[in-house]
């Protein structure tokens, strides 16, 4: 049995927004699969909740005349991972959303969900951050644009104000065309698992083997998920080779701030960190085209 | 055609896919409650003030007890018979709430309400005011002079017990080896995929009646009793179908609180259904047990002597008590001979979650360490692993004297040559022999054996009743539990071939009712097809004997010609039909004269138990710079006697080596060093495997014919639960030269290891 005081079907974007008003301590919820887990542990008592589970409006993924790839937010995992759109220019990024959980998971789980709860395992998010997605914002003043790098202020907690509701996540052509991309998510378990480390690269190649537009993302190595700016720059424009794979990964652990818990130390998510940023390189390498 | 040894769909199997059958939380009775225990947020202390007063004014609470309000006595709960001698009974050690806290979420108070819910809300308004100690986390700790004892009078040891047989010194000097090695293993938990769950009612006569998850409905009853202050034959207890048990319900657990909440409201329905967290922390685990292996070895491979030591960690209540290192030291006898044996155990209270019985009860934590020890030999005298336990390996026919045990059959040595030559252990020991890299590949093997039922320490009693249908059916009625595991479809073949009678003309009943189910001690100790099934037997030859007596009469034939066969009567010399066996069956309900329909109510005494065997081979995959294990090639190869129905052993067989796996590389119930506060009982956090995560699982068997059972077959339930871990570990030491000598092995404990051994540094380049 679920904790659950009031529910309230949005049945627009600004009604969510007028309903977000007029409940200050009202929780959105589209798809469930995390937050229905934090009612049954009593963590949300009394919960009163706004859904988005059936705004059409916020659901689908589009082209748009720019090239631009347009997600929207109440999208489940699977609907991303078997879009048309998502296979023929994003495949790296449908990959990512499959690891998700398990197929009941990855039915009703969100992409919106998954980044606005804040998690750094959230395992969109990592390669959401290696495309530079612009997070469209609609609240009570209208619609803002935000960088999904400035998204995220800490673990749980995303810049989301009062009344504010994530309405589509945006992804520019030149932030994925001619991009190849591999995301390792590394857990004890192959399915129903949360990362230990998260780990998205995307990059281009051009001449045959010289790297542009190198991009590393990682997850669970912060308390949010983050970029690898330092070996980003240290990779573009150079050949391909093992002693760039070999940089690339002792690079990455000077950037990166992962801690010691139960599930798993610091200093091997640090070598998890190192190892995954080679082998997720490799990976993206090859798809980029490589040689 | 014989019934025995066939691939017969399971009884239940129709009514299982399709959603018919009925489990305790299928079942409602009207106006019925919901209980939820208030357990403690500490784990070592008393309750120095409860207040209830709030949490009585919610609305739909109708009652709640705390410790205060229950019997003062203590009570056993472990599933074992019943033993006249006091000595050999299970501690006792419980009450139904407790205000002495001994692990984090020990019962305290419970609440029964209209709904969980309300339940829930009224436990959140109970305020409880604590006298705190600090937890006692590690058997040493607990073992140490000064300790405070978790229970009163004991020193915190539960039980202790030694054995030594030949001369230790003498055969230690003539050793060419001596080699010492501790080993550990982890807590883990059964996770049968349904919960606890119990509820309890009382109609008339004020006999209460409890609907129980359990493994052990005759035992139950008589330990809900015990609890109660009320006779036994005041209750009465129902065991519908189980999702599984694996020994997690060969205790009695929610039974007596549900039973004593009914009592105390005039008998209204109360349910007592356990969530996923509590069933992880409240019901029970399998024991941490530290072993320490010492060993003296020829240069030829051959022991001269063996000692082990061991500690298991026990928890917050006795449970079965030492009867698990007990099991532990059998093990370690039985296995390899030597010139002298040492060993000692003792079994030890703490601040955490129960232990009690799990598939293989001891036999797991033993020969983790036996197996592993067995290939750090191996290794130091330069000799293939296999080879040094075949050296070691008693002769078939032998009797050890200190388990009080005898062989009666035994094809060890040709599992272990099937593994061998399955696995292709020669051809790729030398193909991996030098490998380098970070992704390297291992073999490993562990043998393993296991007894049938408790003989010669517990009582094996089990009795079975068959009624001949006027259709020449029969109604088969048995003690024993089905609780997943396939135990009715197997005493319907057995039934089925002693009678001659088809298969689906034998009618098992699932369900037991201690009012009317004849008495068994219930599914435990891979006892059922052994033990059990002489039961089923006895009463079937019973039944076919009245069969044929009647057949006599009506054909004025003489008895030694006649037969059965296939639901016939048959003459034996040519096995011509004579008459159908309803023709019989309906002769002896309605013949004006003779009419006596044929039954037979019948208990077996087993006082003789047998040894199936079997060893694990499997190949590994490590990937040295993340720590992960992959399982390339896994083959269990069993001597489980004569095989009863081929799928259903294959089924045992791949839930055993999954729940060993889990044991060997993700599962262990983890707590706070400091606050023994539970971090990972959920099933989210708890790695149990998925299928994505399960590998392809070779189940094979060498089938011998075991003279002492009563169709030639031998223990499989548990055995397939052993091998796994310890056969993985010494393949992980093959694939890297690693060895880690600890549960689970994790890709967090393979990199610390890895590191320590210097095969991954954590500056710049990697030594791989």
């Amino acid at each position: 049995m679920f904790d659950i005081a009031c529910y309230e079907e949005a049945q627009s974007v600004e009604h969510a927004i007028e309903l977000m008003l007029a409940k200050p301590k009202a929780r959105l919820i589209a798809g469930g699969t995390d937050l229905l887990l934090h009612i049954r542990e009593g963590k949300l008592p009394d919960a009163e909740l706004i859904s988005l589970h059936d705004l059409t409006e916020l659901k689908g993924i589009e082209l748009e005349q720019d090239g631009t790839i347009v997600i929207k937010p109440v999208t489940t995992f699977s609907e991303v991972s078997s879009h048309p759109l998502i296979k023929q220019h994003l495949p790296f990024l449908g990959e990512a959303v499959d690891t998700v959980g398990g197929p009941q998971t990855r039915h009703a789980g969100t992409i919106g969900g998954n980044i606005c709860n804040g998690a750094t395992s959230a395992d969109s998010a990592s390669t959401l951050f290696a495309l530079n997605a612009q997070l469209q914002i609609a609240g009570p003043s209208g619609i803002r644009v935000s960088s999904i790098l400035d998204f995220y202020k800490g673990p749980g907690k995303v810049n989301l104000a009062a009344g504010e509701i994530l309405t589509a996540i945006r992804i520019s052509s030149e932030n994925y065309r001619g991009f190849g991309g591999h995301y390792i998510k590394f857990a004890m378990r192959n399915a129903m698992d949360i990362a230990t480390l998260g780990c998205s690269v995307i990059c281009k190649v051009r001449d045959g083997n010289i790297i542009d537009d190198f991009r590393l993302a990682l997850g669970v190595a912060a308390p949010t998920p983050m970029r690898c700016f330092k070996s980003e720059s240290a990779v573009n424009g150079q050949p391909f080779s093992e002693e760039l794979l070999l940089k690339t990964g002792q690079l990455a652990i000077t950037e990166v701030n992962p801690r010691t818990s139960w599930r798993a130390s610091k200093e091997y998510r640090l070598k998890l960190v190192e190892e995954l940023s080679k082998r997720a390189f490799r990976e993206a390498y090859q798809k980029a085209g490589g040689l | 055609m014989s019934k025995i040894g066939t691939n017969s769909l399971r009884v239940d199997a129709n009514s299982k896919v399709r959603g018919k059958t009925q489990y305790v939380d299928d079942i409602f009775i009207r106006n019925m409650l919901h209980a939820k225990i208030l357990r403690s947020s500490i784990a070592h202390g008393r309750v120095k003030h409860i207040d209830t007063s709030k949490a009585l004014k919610l609305p739909g609470v109708e009652l709640i007890l705390t410790y205060e309000d229950v019997p003062k006595h203590t009570f056993p709960t472990a599933g074992h018979p019943y033993a006249l001698d006091a000595s050999h009974r299970d501690v006792s050690d419980r009450n139904i709430l407790t205000g002495h806290i001994r692990y984090w979420g020990d019962e305290i108070a419970a609440v029964a309400a209209v709904d969980e819910h309300t339940a829930e809300k009224a436990l959140a308004l109970i305020e409880v005011e604590y006298e705190e100690y600090i937890p006692i986390l590690q058997a040493e700790a607990a073992l140490q002079k000064d300790a405070v004892e978790i229970h009163e009078g004991t020193g915190n040891i539960i039980g202790c017990h030694e054995y030594n047989s030949g001369e230790m010194e003498q055969a230690l000097a003539s050793a060419d080896f001596i080699f010492e090695q501790e080993y550990n293993t982890s807590i883990v938990q059964h996770c049968a995929m349904e919960n606890h769950s119990a509820f309890a009612y009382i109609v008339s006569n004020d006999r209460i009646i409890i609907y129980s998850s359990t493994q052990i409905p005759h035992i139950c009853r008589r330990i809900v009793g015990q609890a109660l202050g009320l006779p036994w034959g005041r209750i009465r207890v129902v065991k519908p179908y189980i999702g599984g048990g694996f020994g997690s319900k060969q205790d009695v657990v929610v039974e007596p609180l549900a039973a004593i909440l009914s009592l105390k409201l005039q008998g209204r329905p109360v349910k007592v259904e356990l969530s996923r967290e509590e069933t992880f922390i409240a019901t029970r685990t399998r024991h941490a047990i530290k072993s320490l292996l010492k060993s003296g070895v020829t240069s030829e491979g051959l022991f001269t002597a063996r000692s082990g030591s061991i500690i298991s960690t026990n928890g917050a209540y006795a449970s079965h008590g030492h009867s698990i290192a007990g099991k532990c030291g059998d093990t370690f006898c039985v296995q390899y001979t030597q010139r002298a044996i040492h060993f000692d155990a003792v079994t030890v209270y703490t601040n955490l979650p129960t232990a009690g019985a799990m598939r293989a009860y001891g036999g797991p934590q033993m020969l983790f360490a036996m197996e592993c020890h067995m290939d750090d030999l191996a290794k130091k005298l330069g000799l293939d692993g296999i080879e040094f336990r075949l050296r070691n390996l008693p002769e078939p026919g032998f009797t050890n004297e200190l388990a009080g045990i005898t062989d009666y059959s035994n094809g060890l040595r040709e599992c272990a040559a099937k593994g061998k030559q399955l696995i292709g252990w020669d051809e790729k020991k030398a193909r991996y022999f030098g490998q380098t890299g970070s992704m390297r590949r291992g073999l490993g093997t562990a043998f393993f054996h296991y007894p049938a039922g408790t003989y010669p320490h517990g009582q094996e009693l089990a009795s079975a009743r068959i009624i001949v249908n006027q259709d020449g059916s029969v109604q088969l009625q048995v003690g024993a539990t089905e609780i997943g595991q396939g135990s009715d479809t197997v005493f319907a073949q057995m039934a089925a071939e002693t009678i001659g009678i088809p298969l689906n003309n034998v009618h098992i009943i699932s369900e037991q009712d201690t009012d009317v189910t004849p008495f068994d001690t219930g599914s435990y100790a891979s006892r059922q097809s052994y033990v059990s099934g002489m039961a089923v037997k006895k009463a079937a030859l019973e039944v076919k004997a009245k069969l044929l007596e009647r057949c006599c009469i009506m054909t004025n034939l003489p008895i030694h010609s006649l037969d059965t066969a296939d639901g016939w009567v048959v003459f034996k010399h040519n096995q011509e039909k004579l008459l159908p066996i309803a023709d019989v069956a309906l002769d002896s309900y309605y013949n004006l004269k003779t009419a006596a329909p044929i039954t037979a109510d019948i208990s077996h005494n087993t006082r003789i138990t047998t040894i199936s065997y079997g060893c694990t081979f499997v190949e590994v995959e490590v990937d040295i710079l993340t720590g992960k294990v992959a399982i390339i090639e896994l083959y269990n190869i069993h001597d489980s006697g004569k095989i009863i129905n081929h799928i259903l052993a294959q089924g045992q067989v791949h839930g055993g080596v999954s729940m060993g796996l889990g044991y060997a590389l993700y599962e262990q119930l983890l707590f706070d060093t400091k606050s023994g506060k539970p971090l990972n009982n959920n099933l989210l956090d708890y790695k149990l495997m998925t299928a994505t995560d399960t590998p392809e699982i070779e189940a094979l068997f060498v089938e011998t014919f075991d003279p002492t059972a009563p169709y030639g077959n031998k223990p499989l339930g548990e055995p397939p639960a052993i091998g796994p871990a310890p056969a993985i570990r010494n393949a992980i030491l093959d694939a890297t030269g690693v060895h880690i000598n600890e549960l689970p092995l994790t890709p967090q404990r393979l990199f610390e290891k890895f590191v320590q051994s210097g095969l991954i540094r954590m500056e710049a380049r990697e030594n791989v």
